[in-house]
């Protein structure tokens, strides 16, 4: 039996998707996107085009409930299957696109640079806990206008599992297109094989931008998945209750999946989010809060019941530095998400609102993430009935130590993690150094850093995907990046 | 009680009827417009404002008594001005170009008029121009920049740029804020402050405006 959680019940699902489908339908969605505002007159909305403002259908919004996929697979560099983004199955993925980097010991962030963004993709081919890479942060010595590009090429060019990514301006995907392309040979292999996701915002309360919407489109222009990553703030962009949040982000959402379906038909979406409590003494969106994270497993719930896949911002923490507040909020959320089936969670290694990656924090949440994931594995009956032989072997050998039933199943049915976790007694603890969390974490950084292969994708389209990015450099006004792959 | 220190708790109170009400009373019976304001109004937000920042009150009850000041300075705005008191400044404030994000700017911008400031909002994805011209139309002492994204931050360079080119750098403060931002990076640039949130914002302004 898979543990699961559950928030709403069948009832109330059915209220707030009717509640959103009619916000959609009468106060309509503002859409800052000529192009898409076309497409959905297209099929039959009605437009006040002085208002920017689309008055959707009961029609568009089942078409495209329709058409949009029940689930779909993500393939690495090298086209194997690595992701499945389906059922109630959860992957974990690293937080995307954080502004800073957190060093061991450092009581301060600091800016990242392409240097720490190599370490980091190499440390994601070592965390088998995490299924996919995200483009995790920003490096800061390149021009602005490849920052985002160059995360991916730089992601390619050392770790083979598929990227959760996405683009700061509508021009940047058309690069971070082609870098794919690359990788996959074809436009048609591409679709039928995805390399990545896009995360694609709507902005609260129920409209989209310019960019973000073009970025909708573009993408499932090349069968690209999308997750739309609705941020209702409750209390402050959005109602403060929970059901209020889950409305507003039900209607962002539904809006995101049209756009995608009425461009192409089938292109795989995730019904994603980032929503947050407004925390009304700070002035900040804690995405530890507990109800943060009741909102994104009811929203997943909601997402089930329409039949599609989830993502959401979960198992990450606000603390600043890797300490027991960073534990505590990524743990609870990377338990729920999995209790509650989120297919994607986006999060490890996140501290600080999303701002903030730390690679020995990324160590800690692999752990956290692989007992998760041991956790849905649930508790199912091995070899256990009848049970007597086995107390009979124990009496007689006086433990079950190498008991052929122990060696059997051992291996499934404990979960046993890395060495940043410390499970030495205390003398050995002592002995072994007395290391904190942070120094055996960062002994892992560097041990897996190290261990680190080259990715095998074929020279000929690792050069290819260098020109891409060297072209894309001349124009930006460097001649030279600081790291090719 | 007497009648400043009524209008100064209803205003604590959120309750702009009865804040209106007791300023119209107040010009009533004579009272000066300066110290109706100082004394009723402004001592009111600086409580509301102190318990804030204790987590005493919660930032909906401080843009409610913010609301509630409103219903009284309009009355004693043009008063003042006929008597030559300065309501406070005037702030040009906006999202950099490129950059979407207008959440924490808007935030900044209610808790400065809630401090009785004038503020023009010029919106998001700002160009640099704007934000000068913007400044010199409408006589601002200060322009407030704000970015959510690494990529964008950058163009606050610009502005302070531009702002020197026009011979506005010194004579106008340049304030930015937003997640990617820091004080060391608004030192690097060229601004004036860094302010982490619209309560700092508001300090930091007042501080400029001398009103602090
Ligand atoms: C909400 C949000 C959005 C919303 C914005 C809605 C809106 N109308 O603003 C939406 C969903 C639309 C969005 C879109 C995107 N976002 Co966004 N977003 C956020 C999020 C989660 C919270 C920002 C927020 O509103 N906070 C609440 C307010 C109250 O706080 P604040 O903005 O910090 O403002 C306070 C202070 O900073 C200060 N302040 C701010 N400005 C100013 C100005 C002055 C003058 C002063 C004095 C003070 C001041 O006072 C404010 C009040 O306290 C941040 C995460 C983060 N850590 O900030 C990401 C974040 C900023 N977004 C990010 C990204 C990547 C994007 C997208 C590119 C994603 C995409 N691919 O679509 C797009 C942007 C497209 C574009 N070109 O702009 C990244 C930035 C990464 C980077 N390295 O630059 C972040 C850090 C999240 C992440 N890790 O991925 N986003």
């Amino acid at each position: 039996m898979r543990p699961t959680v559950h928030l709403l019940s069948e009832e109330l699902i059915e209220r707030i998707v009717a509640e959103a489908r009619d916000l959609l339908c009468t106060l309509g969605v503002e859409i800052h996107n000529p192009g898409v505002l076309e497409l959905l007159h297209g099929h039959g909305a009605r437009i006040d085009a002085a208002a920017q403002r689309a008055f959707f259908t009961p029609d568009i919004i089942d078409r495209s409930l329709e058409s949009a996929p029940h689930g779909f697979k993500l393939y690495d560099s090298l086209g194997q299957e690595a992701v499945d983004l389906s059922g109630d199955r959860t992957n974990y993925t690293p937080g995307s696109a954080a502004i800073t980097i957190l060093d061991h010991g450092a009581d301060r962030s600091r800016r990242p640079a392409a240097a720490d963004y190599v370490r980091y993709a190499k440390l994601m081919c070592g965390l088998p806990n995490l299924a996919s890479q995200s483009t995790a942060f920003i490096p800061q010595d390149v021009p602005e206008k490849i920052q985002d590009s160059y995360r991916l090429y730089l992601s390619l060019g050392f770790c083979e599992k598929p990227v959760v990514t996405g683009c700061f301006t509508v021009e940047a995907f058309e690069l971070m297109k082609d870098l794919q392309l690359a990788v996959r040979g074809s436009a048609e292999a591409l679709a039928a094989r995805p390399l990545t996701i896009f995360s694609c915002c709507p902005t609260a309360p129920i409209k989209w931008s310019d960019v973000t919407s073009q970025n909708v489109v573009d993408c499932a222009r090349f069968g690209i998945p999308v997750e739309y990553i609705s941020m209702p703030l409750s209390g402050f962009m959005a109602p403060v209750t929970m059901v209020g949040s889950l409305i507003q982000h039900t209607a962002e959402t539904l809006s995101g999946v049209a756009i995608s379906q009425l461009t192409r038909p089938g292109t795989p979406v995730l019904y994603g989010g980032s929503p947050a409590v407004f925390d009304v003494r700070y002035e900040t969106t804690p995405m530890g809060d507990i109800g943060t994270m009741m909102i994104d497993c009811a929203y997943n719930e909601i997402g089930k019941s329409l039949g599609l896949p989830t993502q959401a911002y979960i198992g990450l923490s606000d603390a600043k530095l890797l300490d027991a507040q960073a534990g505590f909020e990524s743990a609870a959320g990377a338990l729920l998400a999995a209790l509650s089936g989120i297919n994607n969670c986006s999060g490890s290694g996140m501290l600080d609102f999303e701002s903030c990656f730390s690679l020995e924090k990324l160590v800690l949440d692999n752990e956290i993430c692989g007992s998760a994931l041991h956790l849905l594995r649930g508790i199912t009956p091995k070899e256990d009935f009848p049970a007597r032989a086995r107390f009979e072997e124990m009496l007689a050998e006086g433990h079950l130590l190498i008991s052929a039933h122990t060696r059997r199943h051992l291996r499934q049915e404990h979960y046993l993690p890395g060495p940043v976790i410390d499970r030495a007694n205390k003398s050995r603890w002592a002995e072994e150094g007395g290391k904190t969390l942070g120094e055996r974490a960062r002994a892992e950084v560097e041990r897996l850093v190290a261990a680190h292969r080259p990715v095998r994708l074929d020279s000929g389209v690792k050069q290819q995907l260098t020109r891409l990015m060297n072209a894309a450099a001349l124009r930006a006004g460097i001649d030279r990046l600081p790291v090719s792959i | 009680m007497d009648l400043l220190t009524r209008l100064s708790e209803s205003l604590q109170g959120g309750d702009a009827d009865q804040v209106a009400e007791l300023t119209r009373q107040a010009l009533a019976a004579g009272l000066a417009p300066k110290p109706i304001l100082d004394q009723g109004l402004i001592a009111g937000m600086t409580v509301v404002g102190d318990r804030f920042k204790a987590h005493e009150i919660f930032l909906p009850d401080v843009l409610l008594a913010a609301k509630a000041m409103y219903a009284g300075l309009d009355l004693l705005r043009p008063l003042l001005a006929k008597a030559g008191v300065a309501t406070g400044g005037r702030v040009v404030i906006g999202t950099v170009r490129g950059d979407l994000h207008d959440i924490g700017k808007n935030l900044v911008a209610i808790m400065l008029r809630g401090a009785g400031l004038e503020v023009i909002d010029l919106g998001k994805d700002v160009a640099p121009e704007r934000f000068v011209a913007a400044a010199q139309e409408h006589g601002a002492q200060v322009i407030g920049m704000s970015a959510l994204l690494t990529t964008t931050m950058p163009v606050m360079r610009q502005v302070v740029d531009l702002c020197r080119e026009r011979g506005l750098y010194g004579k106008v403060k340049l304030i930015v804020g937003g997640a990617p931002l820091s004080a060391e990076y608004a030192r690097e640039i060229g601004a004036d402050a860094y302010c982490f949130d619209g309560v700092n914002a508001v300090d930091v302004v007042k501080r400029y405006l001398g009103t602090a």
